[in-house]
């Protein structure tokens, strides 16, 4: 296996890595090597295996097969399975924004238990955004036909996704102009999946199209409605602290880890955690309290509104199992791998438990949780690893000591707060700083961690070099935990790592230089954010016009195409460290990382160097800068403080010893 | 040696792609594919009637196509080398190509030579396996010396052999 250094950039997963290998437990790198190499039909996106007449696959160079048995190209086999995973993505996305729907809708009608209605301003909004009267009706009566009325955006077969109506103008003109304007959640799911059924459709154009209208049915649709609801069941995220890392996990206490993504279950966990009962029980079994933390997107969702700790990112759910510290891991979906039930083997006393109908794991104990018992389910599993907590091997446990301090909860609600101070509660003051030139503009940095770039590497990099380039970036997901680790996401960060301009921004707000706007469905925050900015004024009436970036540069899963196909088609240039699997297709490649711009306002590019991407994205800036005519950017980049490539400072210590 | 398993090949043509990818300039999958003269491989994935197989030079002991070859373009470095091809010296008269008993040489027209497996001896000398063995996912392709073959064979007939008598024994 390859030293530490070049599986990650994180000191405790590094620890934890090197003691899996001295267990000889295997871990994510060590199969990702077994798995070399990989195939080069599937990474360039032509093999396909739509029908059983097949699998066909077509030869890159030219020399065999440049058609499938049906005729399928290159080209079309290359967006048809673009389209598949677009769609796959967005079910994803969408199908969280339906639990969280349903929950909503049971708590208005008073059957869930244990929840309540937290979030009226916002309720209140989008009522009123809805056309629903809030005069006179109490918070769960709105609640009501609010959730009905967002139900129904799934099952909507034609006109216009309500939620696709807050673009701006010029963005909503453009998608009907290409004929991708989503209809209803669900309806672009299945319309896409049956333009793949052999012999529909094979004109790569409009299967990008397709690609584009499903994406935009994700984040202008079910994404939109999870971040939506979720802040009025569970509360309005607000900025506050809280801590990042391994070294959270605690010796003295029960360890819980909430892992995967909704946060129904989990916000009913966080609650139940804190009665006495639960506290009493701790105490019962000699631990001195109860510790609860969160991997993946479930992390941040219970991070930015109970200040819950972050245990780490994708690549780390291993790693806290190793740690033999952990008494219950509880998981619902996404991103969970089946690896982690041979990690425990009979080697750990962790239990772990799966809880979503939608994903059963072998290994696990799967009790499923049920939201009208939210409460009497969340106090169930507590319990359950409380009683575990007599079966931790104290020999056994290693606890890293890293843990950074945090602020995460920013919304585009509260954004506003945020940058207004408390008398001028508005855009303005990012939108003047962007235009007076302290402020490059804003990127977006988000996404999964991905075995093939160092862990927490490309993040990093590319977050230092936007930073110190005056360039303020917002984070979502395994990107925002990643940047949490490394101590961004404290105010502090800014000293140490923003330009002058954007330091000057951070004094003067008392934010930290990059924000943590929440999960990977709170990428819909950041078009919202983009369409705040496109309101204030001054940068131009398109998200096209802004000075604003996105990236991913450590993607890996299905979710992160649909998020990259509705940011691009919003307007916005997005940066990818691997490529998209359609590489075999020279048309489809030159499109997206090209022609599209012209179509839809944004394009792709696919970079793998996360510090090279950074410079993209600077350049575009520039380049957007340029045309709104802005003055100059008032400062000169920071010095640069890149880590460099972590192979590379491996070989260099390697040969000095 | 190359050893072909039969059984094992799934006919993925993972070896068809990483050995073209093997002789070209960048060795780099995404940058190859624009390539220009195209990547060709040396090995081809055959479809038998139950079976596929991946075919390439055998590297023959008493080789025709070095026999046949008016240029001396086709030559051994010494007597366990492979069969290689000075391109230089290629006229592509094809000679070689219809004295090949397995069908494994062909021309390149684009390049004005034939083409053929070169075992990789790159990659040998530096310690690594030939490109199609180590992107086979299954096994199927495998790179052993002569000796160990034959000591392979050589045990699994003894097992069978033992098989059998102590079926003859009950």
């Amino acid at each position: 296996m390859a030293g530490s250094n070049r599986r990650s950039v994180d000191p405790a997963a590094c620890q934890m890595f090197d003691l899996a290998c001295q267990q000889g437990q295997e871990v994510v790198y060590d199969r990702f090597e077994a798995m070399q190499p990989q195939c080069g039909f599937g990474h360039l996106g032509i093999c396909c295996r739509n029908c059983v007449m097949g699998p066909c696959r077509i030869d890159p160079f030219g020399e065999g097969p440049q058609e499938g048995i049906c005729g399928a190209t290159a080209d079309t086999i290359a967006a048809r399975n673009l389209v598949r995973s677009t769609a796959v993505g967005a079910s994803a996305h969408s199908d969280h924004g339906r639990d969280v729907s349903h929950a909503f809708l049971a708590t208005a009608r008073g059957q869930a238990q244990g929840y309540s209605i937290k979030g009226i301003t916002k309720l209140k909004a989008l009522a009123q955004e809805l056309g629903i009267e809030v005069e006179g009706a109490t918070p769960e009566e709105i609640a009501e036909k609010v959730g009905e009325a967002v139900l129904e955006e799934f099952g909507r077969q034609e006109d216009t996704l309500r939620f696709a109506k807050r673009a701006p103008e010029k963005v909503q003109a453009r998608w009907r102009e290409m004929g991708v304007m989503p209809r209803g959640v669900d309806r672009e799911v299945v319309t896409a999946l049956h333009r793949t059924h052999i012999g529909v459709s094979n004109e790569w154009k409009h299967l990008i199209k397709t690609c584009v209208q499903t994406s935009l049915s994700d984040g202008w649709g079910g994404s939109m409605i999870a971040t939506d609801l979720s802040d009025i069941l569970f509360g309005e995220p607000m900025p506050r602290s809280s801590q990042a890392n391994l070294g959270v996990l605690r010796q003295g206490e029960v360890n819980i880890i909430i892992h995967g993504h909704e946060p129904t279950l989990s916000d009913a966990i966080v609650a139940a955690a804190q009665l006495d009962e639960i506290q009493a029980e701790c105490e019962k079994v000699g631990a001195t309290g109860l510790n609860l933390g969160g991997i993946c997107c479930t992390a941040n969702e219970v991070l930015m509104r109970h200040g819950i700790p972050l245990v780490g990112n994708f690549l780390q759910q291993e790693l806290a199992l190793l740690t033999g510290a952990v008494e219950l891991m509880i998981v619902d979906v996404q991103c969970i791998m089946p690896a982690l039930s041979k990690i425990v083997g009979d080697k750990y006393h962790t239990k772990l438990i799966s809880t979503s109908p939608n994903a059963m794991f072998e290994g696990f104990e799967h009790i499923e949780f049920d939201e009208n018992k939210a409460m009497d389910s969340a106090k169930d599993l507590l319990l359950r690893g409380i009683r575990n907590f007599a079966n931790r091997d104290r020999s056994k446990v290693v606890i890293p000591d890293e843990k950074s301090p945090l602020v995460a909860g920013f919304t585009t609600e509260s954004i506003f707060d945020h940058l207004g101070g408390r008398y001028r509660p508005s855009y303005r003051p990012l939108n003047n700083g962007i235009i007076d030139g302290r402020l490059r503009g804003v990127a977006g940095v988000v996404g999964c961690n991905n075995v093939k770039i160092t862990h927490d590497w490309g993040h990093l990099e590319m977050v230092k070099e936007l930073l110190r380039h005056d360039v303020a970036v917002v984070l979502t997901g395994c990107s925002a935990i990643a940047c949490a680790k490394a101590g961004l996401l404290d105010p502090e960060a800014a000293e140490h790592y923003a330009g002058r301009g954007l330091k000057q921004i951070c004094d003067a707000v008392g934010m930290p230089p990059c924000l943590h706007v929440g999960s990977c469905v709170d990428n819909s925050r950041i078009l919202t954010a983009c369409t705040e900015m496109v309101r204030e004024g001054g940068l131009g009436e398109d998200i096209a016009d802004l000075p604003v970036a996105g990236a991913a540069p450590e993607w890996m899963s299905e979710k992160a195409i649909s998020i990259a196909f509705y940011v691009v088609t919003s307007g916005v240039f997005t940066v990818i460290g691997e490529p998209l699997p359609v590489l075999g297709s020279k048309k489809v490649t030159e499109y997206l990382t090209d022609g599209m711009e012209k179509d839809y306002g944004g394009k792709f590019a696919f970079e793998r160097d996360p510090i090279k991407g950074a410079q993209l994205i600077i350049e575009h800036l520039d380049k957007k800068r340029e045309a709104l005519h802005l003055a100059p950017m008032m400062f000169a980049p920071r010095p640069t403080d890149t880590l460099g490539k972590p192979w590379e400072i491996e070989e260099a210590q390697a040969s000095v010893a | 040696m190359l050893v072909v398993r039969v059984d094992r090949c799934l006919g993925c043509r993972s070896c068809e792609l990483a050995c073209a990818l093997e002789h070209t300039a960048s060795r780099d999958l995404e940058q190859a594919i624009y390539e220009v003269p195209r990547p060709r491989a040396r090995v081809k994935v055959s479809q038998g009637a139950e079976f596929a197989i991946p075919l390439q030079c055998r590297q023959c002991e008493d080789a025709p196509c070095v026999a046949i070859c008016p240029t001396r373009a086709l030559h051994r470095a010494d007597q366990d080398s492979p069969v290689f091809l000075d391109h230089d010296r290629c006229i592509g008269c094809t000679w070689c190509v219809l004295a090949c008993p397995f069908g494994v040489i062909t021309l390149d027209p684009k390049g004005h030579t034939v083409i053929k497996c070169d075992q990789c001896f790159e990659r040998v000398e530096h310690g690594e396996l030939p490109a199609c063995v180590s992107a086979c996912p299954t096994g199927a392709l495998q790179f052993k010396a002569i000796e160990e073959v034959v000591a392979e064979k050589r045990e699994a007939s003894l097992l069978q052999i033992e098989r059998s008598l102590s079926v003859d024994a009950k």
